[in-house]
């Protein structure tokens, strides 16, 4: 397939301002703060990941962007232009929601069309162009059909071609994969992504599961209670989270706390050595947890605390693994895997 | 499970269905008034070919339409608000309001609407102090169609009511967000989703009004005769069962036509 630069109508982008741009946000309802003062800028092309458990604002954020609810307080704009005020059809953006919300009473084809047809487009056109993102979403045989006679997965797909027909500058997708099942989550999760760099559109994604996140995402932001705790890739995300709570939601993760300052450390970055002596913390393994390709143990720690030490089971049976309970053992790591977290400015 | 129901349904509902319609067939002794039951299409020739028997036919079923099509047009925006716009409390109230009329007898209601349409009843008394003419609804077809459309209102309120609520409200948020104006949602998106419910009350208005015969009574008077006025008076004056019957079964033809037509549109997938 011929990759072709996406078509923009009707974005007057000034160059150089960011597909999304969220100032000072606020959204209550009623008592309930949901969203509580957010900055947030998303560069043109990226594919940017809203993560955070439910209710923590992600998805409200969402709706912001599309217009569904307008917010207390704070401005959007896309591509540099203020549509704070603007209704959801005026907006260049395209949601596929989470319930796929395809039109029951319409065909495949129709839903499709929907966009194309309510700005006028004509008819063989709209063909054309539905035929060709039916194609690209790898559901050509299906136009005449109705939504209740497909697949959760084929749903969801044809609610991703009746967004992207209308080349939108941002495409907005609410945990669209939420509903599907492990292996074909996996699959669409690879498929999204080449989409996304295909077309180029910007792709603002939420979900809450940090596994996705890390996979698919140019730069993501954690959300909690309302609030963004961090922003940045996966990668820094990962290695560096600024905050216990991004730390224990993105990946599994210790917190450690000596001399009164809190350090992070990744399970997987620490080598634990058996028997006693030399540097690092000792300990006694309390638990040993066997999941297949690696196992848990939780190790107790003499000078308070505990840690989780994740091991790849590359020579050792589970027998043996199991025998390790109860050991004594030292802990080590390097330097630049322990990050000190809420600190003064991350607070 | 659905047998014994089933069966009772049967023999209660649709049996009685068939008598009705095997009597038709049937004639009564001029002199004697006995049911005579030897086979004839006497009766249909009668009702088809006497103008009277006609005019009263296309009465009824042209005021059926009407009703029904009115009750549609006032029902649609009153369910419109109450599904979609009104709050809990208030959608509660109207509910309420809605309701009301039926838990007082059918007659008072349709006596209320002759006090109201009257020579001397309230509608004319306020014409008469906004200085205009009078109008001389009582007894004739309007005062009919009047009544029946407040009488049957709410049976066409309630379905089209159920439809609306039961479109999720993600459809109307991804036409918005596919560029549609709110007009094009809801022409191209509400009003056939809510579609099979309009069906549905119309089915209900609709048969109300053709199998009626008080409301022509009361309201309309000797000129505006239905199809139950002369089932009527064919059975309990002239004591001509068959005859009743063979009138009777008109209605019931209607209904079914109407009833498939409503398939062929799809009024029962939503059911």
């Amino acid at each position: 397939m011929a990759t072709q630069a996406p078509a923009r109508e009707g974005s007057e982008a000034a160059p150089g301002s960011p597909a999304v741009r969220l100032k000072g946000i606020r959204r209550t309802y009623g008592d309930v703060v949901a969203i509580a003062g957010l900055d947030l800028d998303i560069a043109e092309g990226e594919f940017f990941t809203l993560l955070g458990p439910s209710g923590s604002g992600k998805t409200t954020t969402l709706r912001v962007i599309a217009g569904f609810e307008r917010p207390d307080a704070g401005s959007v704009e896309l591509a540099g232009v203020d549509v704070t005020h603007a209704a959801p059809s005026e907006r260049d953006v395209n949601t596929v929601f989470q319930d796929y919300a395809l039109f029951p009473h319409m065909t495949v084809q129709e839903n499709v069309e929907y966009g194309l047809r309510v700005k006028g487009v004509g008819r063989r056109e709209r063909r054309m162009k539905a035929n060709e993102v039916l194609e690209r979403v790898r559901l050509p045989q299906v136009g005449a059909r109705r939504p209740v006679q497909l697949s959760g997965g084929q749903r969801q797909r044809v609610a991703l071609a009746r967004a992207i027909v209308n080349r939108p500058t941002v495409l907005l997708l609410d945990e669209p994969l939420g509903a599907l099942d492990l292996k074909l989550r996996q699959e669409m999760q690879v498929f999204l992504k080449a989409l996304q760099q295909d077309l180029g559109i910007t792709f603002v994604y939420v979900t809450h599961d940090q596994e996705e996140a890390l996979t698919m995402s140019d730069r993501m932001a954690v959300f909690n209670e309302g609030r963004i705790e961090q922003v940045g890739s996966p990668a820094d995300v990962y290695e560096h989270p600024e905050t216990e709570f991004v730390a224990g939601f993105v990946g599994v993760s210790n917190v450690l706390e000596r001399g009164g300052r809190r350090f992070t450390i990744r399970p997987e970055k620490i080598h634990m050595i058996e028997g006693i002596g030399g540097d690092g913390e000792t300990g006694v393994i309390r638990d040993v947890v066997y999941v297949g390709m690696v196992t848990r143990y939780i190790v107790d720690l003499h000078s308070g605390g505990e840690l989780v030490v994740v091991r790849q089971n590359l020579e050792t049976s589970s027998r043996e693994v199991l025998e390790a309970k109860g050991k004594r053992v030292r802990l080590e790591w390097r330097p630049e895997h322990t990050y000190e977290i809420d600190k003064e400015e991350n607070r | 499970m659905l047998g014994p129901p089933l069966l009772a349904f049967a023999i209660v509902y649709l049996a009685s269905l068939v008598a009705l319609f095997i009597s038709s067939f049937w004639a009564v002794d001029p002199f004697t008034t006995e049911i005579v039951r030897h086979w004839n299409l006497d009766n249909y020739r009668t009702i088809f070919q006497s103008s009277a028997y006609r005019t009263i036919a296309l009465r009824t079923i042209g005021i059926a339409a009407a009703v029904t099509l009115t009750d549609a047009v006032l029902a649609f925006p009153f369910a419109y608000f109450m599904a979609r716009i009104a709050r809990p409390r208030s959608r509660a109230v109207l509910f309420v309001l809605v309701l009301l009329p039926l838990w007082s007898s059918y007659l008072v209601r349709v006596y209320i609407w002759r006090l109201i349409l009257n020579e001397n009843g309230v509608l004319n008394w306020t014409l008469r102090k906004l200085g205009l003419p009078a109008a001389h609804l009582a007894y004739s077809n309007w005062a009919v169609w009047l009544t029946f459309s407040y009488v049957w209102l709410p049976f066409m309120i309630l379905p089209v009511y159920g439809a609306l609520e039961r479109i999720p409200e993600s459809l109307v948020e991804a036409s918005r967000d596919l560029g549609a104006k709110s007009f094009q949602t809801f022409r191209r998106v509400v009003l056939p989703l809510a579609l099979p419910g309009v069906v549905a009350g119309s089915i209900f208005t609709f048969a109300l009004t053709l199998g009626d015969y008080v409301t022509p009574m009361l309201a309309g008077g000797s000129s505006s005769q239905f199809i139950g006025n002369v089932v009527y008076g064919s059975v309990g004056i002239a004591n001509n069962v068959p005859f009743a019957a063979a009138f009777a079964a008109i209605p019931l033809a209607v209904m079914a036509v109407y009833l498939l037509i409503a398939r062929r549109m799809g009024a029962f997938e939503a059911m």
